[in-house]
């Protein structure tokens, strides 16, 4: 994975942003990526969709992503383009999801005021630091663990479980 | 140093003797639960990677819930995907439209849960079954993927909070009340990454219903999961229901806790939560008395038994306010029949609800009584986010099925407590209601 990705801040600093803003229920009739990426953040800023460039990334408020398991979000958000979310904290479904779709959520305690809307931001994987680049502003991100790294590398969860099946399945039968 | 009750499922379920908050382990699974939105995404995963069998057809259980019967041709094709998998698969615990419920009511119902097991659901309120004694948790599609190819899945081990309860809840107040409360005092992210285990001496006193509305909400203050012991009303209602074998976990009495909360049961009051978070609750009588266009009386988290005999007690021999629409939809079958046969269905649609199959439904803006803009909604399901039963220029407010009931009939926002009969003039048809309030103290 390439270590240094640079994309515009879009930002929604509220807490407690959900999924149900992210991807509303009524479109919950379907998962294709590129279907749910059209209504991505709908209730909460009807024109993202038209805003949002590939490689973007998402500032929001605490507890992003609360709510609904929906998967559905983490699909939308990257559909439409979003590179990475950044949140001083994240809901603990919203979060799974995205380590284990191999999407980068990033928890910094200063998402909401690193950036404007618009700002060129640089992201630093590998020195665990998010530069804005119009504002001449840095702030570090908590660092991934080492299992989420894993899952980041492999590409998300099947693909690490593939790589590590027969030790995986014997687990499982010995827990059984 | 000793264990929390979720430590000890988690450790007995990836064969160690202890774990600690924040480890990664990999747990085996008891039991993986489907339904049609979350599963279809995670079976075309699969057959992506060439996995065309899940680990053990014996440990899943399918009930199509959300939009059922399907409400529009895409969730028809869900339904039907599901459908065709299960088939495929062999999974012979399956509840077709017909017999179906929301799962997370049917699955305890029907007896598939029992104490000291592991489930995951790809659904948020997965977290109900922990009333049982169960480590249950909501997982996305990928998660389930992943469980059903290998019967196992990584968890954080969560630090855990502590709920003590003591005392009884007063007449008029129920366990949907006493969630509300404790939401709105440790907020919608008090418990996030964290298990929510529920002990002390007030446990005893709730039903096993009433007990599945608090661990169903543990999701709304972020909890991984919401647990608590399996004790005498646990093992009565899953041996009425199964003779299968199960094993008791408890927590140490050194457990080490991130944080503990007590709630005096008798102290609580009917609470409603105002748009537009579940930790927006206040006592009824902080609440002005907003007119509301819709009433809803369902959902994983209030449509049992217990719930719809509690709103028929309030709703019997009166009608629903001219302007307000009302809707009850049991949780289950199971539910919606033992409603008809006690005469629950009549006393509602006679006072003009609106009586709908089982569904998530309009919980989640689905279908069955979707709100337009501006309208308002009291409702006994989980969540009241922006736009969470409709349109985005709707307002839900949360409250127990009393309260509801309450409301159905006078239109506004109303304390159940002036409808509801006092407890010696019940007739036999409601005990339950009785037997949530026979020590409350008139007057007070």
């Amino acid at each position: 994975m390439t270590t240094i990705l640079q994309g515009r801040a879009h930002v929604y600093g509220r807490a407690h942003i959900n999924t149900d803003e992210i991807i509303p229920a009524r479109y919950l009739n379907v998962h294709a990526e590129a279907d749910l990426a059209r209504h991505a953040m709908e209730d909460l800023d009807g024109a993202f969709v038209s805003k949002v460039q590939a490689g973007d990334f998402l500032f929001g408020g605490e507890d992003f992503g609360c709510g609904s398991s929906r998967e559905h979000a983490v699909w939308a958000l990257r559909g439409a383009g979003v590179k990475a979310v950044i949140a001083p904290s994240f809901a603990r479904i919203f979060f799974r999801n995205a380590i284990n779709n191999g999407f980068l959520a990033l928890e910094c305690a200063e998402a909401t005021i690193l950036a404007e809307p618009g700002d060129a931001v640089e992201l630093d994987l590998a020195a665990g630091r998010l530069r804005n680049l119009t504002r001449n502003r840095e702030a570090a991100f908590v660092p991934l663990t080492d299992f989420a790294r894993d899952l980041l590398a492999a590409g998300g969860l099947l693909p690490y479980i593939q790589a590590k099946a027969p030790t995986v399945r014997t687990a499982a039968q010995a827990g059984a | 140093m000793g264990m929390t009750l979720t430590e000890k499922l988690l450790a007995a379920h990836c064969g160690r003797d202890s774990v600690r908050p924040g480890e990664i382990v990999n747990a085996a699974l008891d039991l993986v639960i489907c339904h049609e939105v979350t599963t279809p995404p995670a079976v075309e995963m699969l057959e992506k990677l060439g996995i065309t069998k899940v680990w053990d057809p014996s440990k899943i259980l399918v009930t199509p819930d959300h939009f059922v019967p399907a409400k529009d041709l895409r969730s028809a094709e869900l339904a039907s995907a599901l459908r065709a998998w299960r088939e495929a698969q062999g999974i012979t615990r399956y509840y077709e439209v017909g017999n179906h419920g929301i799962c997370h009511a049917l699955a305890p119902e029907q007896g598939h849960v029992l104490p000291g097991q592991t489930i995951v659901c790809g659904d948020s309120h997965t977290t109900t079954m922990g009333a049982l004694g169960t480590f249950a948790t909501g997982i996305g599609s990928t998660d389930l993927a992943a469980a059903l190819a290998t019967g196992e899945l990584w968890f954080k081990v969560p630090e855990t909070l502590r709920i003590d309860l003591a005392g009884r809840l007063p007449f008029g107040v129920y366990s949907k009340d006493l969630i509300l409360a404790l939401i709105a005092r440790i907020g919608v992210d008090g418990a996030r990454y964290m298990a929510m285990e529920y002990g002390g001496p007030g446990l005893a006193g709730l039903s096993m219903e009433a007990r599945f509305t608090l661990t169903n909400m543990a999701i709304e203050a972020g909890g991984k999961n919401g647990i608590m012991p399996a004790d005498a009303v646990a093992r009565a209602y899953v041996e009425e229901r199964t003779d299968a074998p199960y094993t008791v976990f408890e927590a140490d009495e050194d457990a080490a806790y991130a944080g503990r909360h007590a709630l005096d049961l008798a102290a609580l009051e009917p609470m409603v939560a105002l748009p537009s978070l579940p930790s927006n609750g206040r006592f009824i009588g902080e609440v002005p008395p907003e007119r509301m266009d819709q009433v809803y009386i369902g959902s994983c988290t209030n449509g049992r038994l217990e719930d719809l005999r509690i709103a028929a007690s309030i709703l019997k021999g009166n009608k629903v306010a001219p302007g307000t629409r009302a809707i009850v939809v049991p949780a289950t079958t199971a539910v919606w029949k033992q409603a008809l046969r006690e005469g629950l269905l009549e006393i509602f649609t006679d006072a003009g609800c609106v009586v709908s199959t089982p569904t998530c439904g309009a919980c989640l803006g689905g279908h069955m009584g979707v709100l337009g803009p501006g309208e308002r909604c009291l409702s006994t399901t989980n969540r009241n986010f922006v736009g969470r039963m409709g349109s985005t220029k709707s307002l839900v407010y949360l409250a127990s099925p009393a309260t509801a009931a309450a409301t159905a009939i006078a239109g506004v926002i109303a304390d159940p407590r002036d409808y509801l009969a006092k407890p010696d003039l019940l007739d036999a048809g409601t005990d339950l209601v009785a037997a949530g309030a026979d020590d409350c103290l008139w007057g007070v």
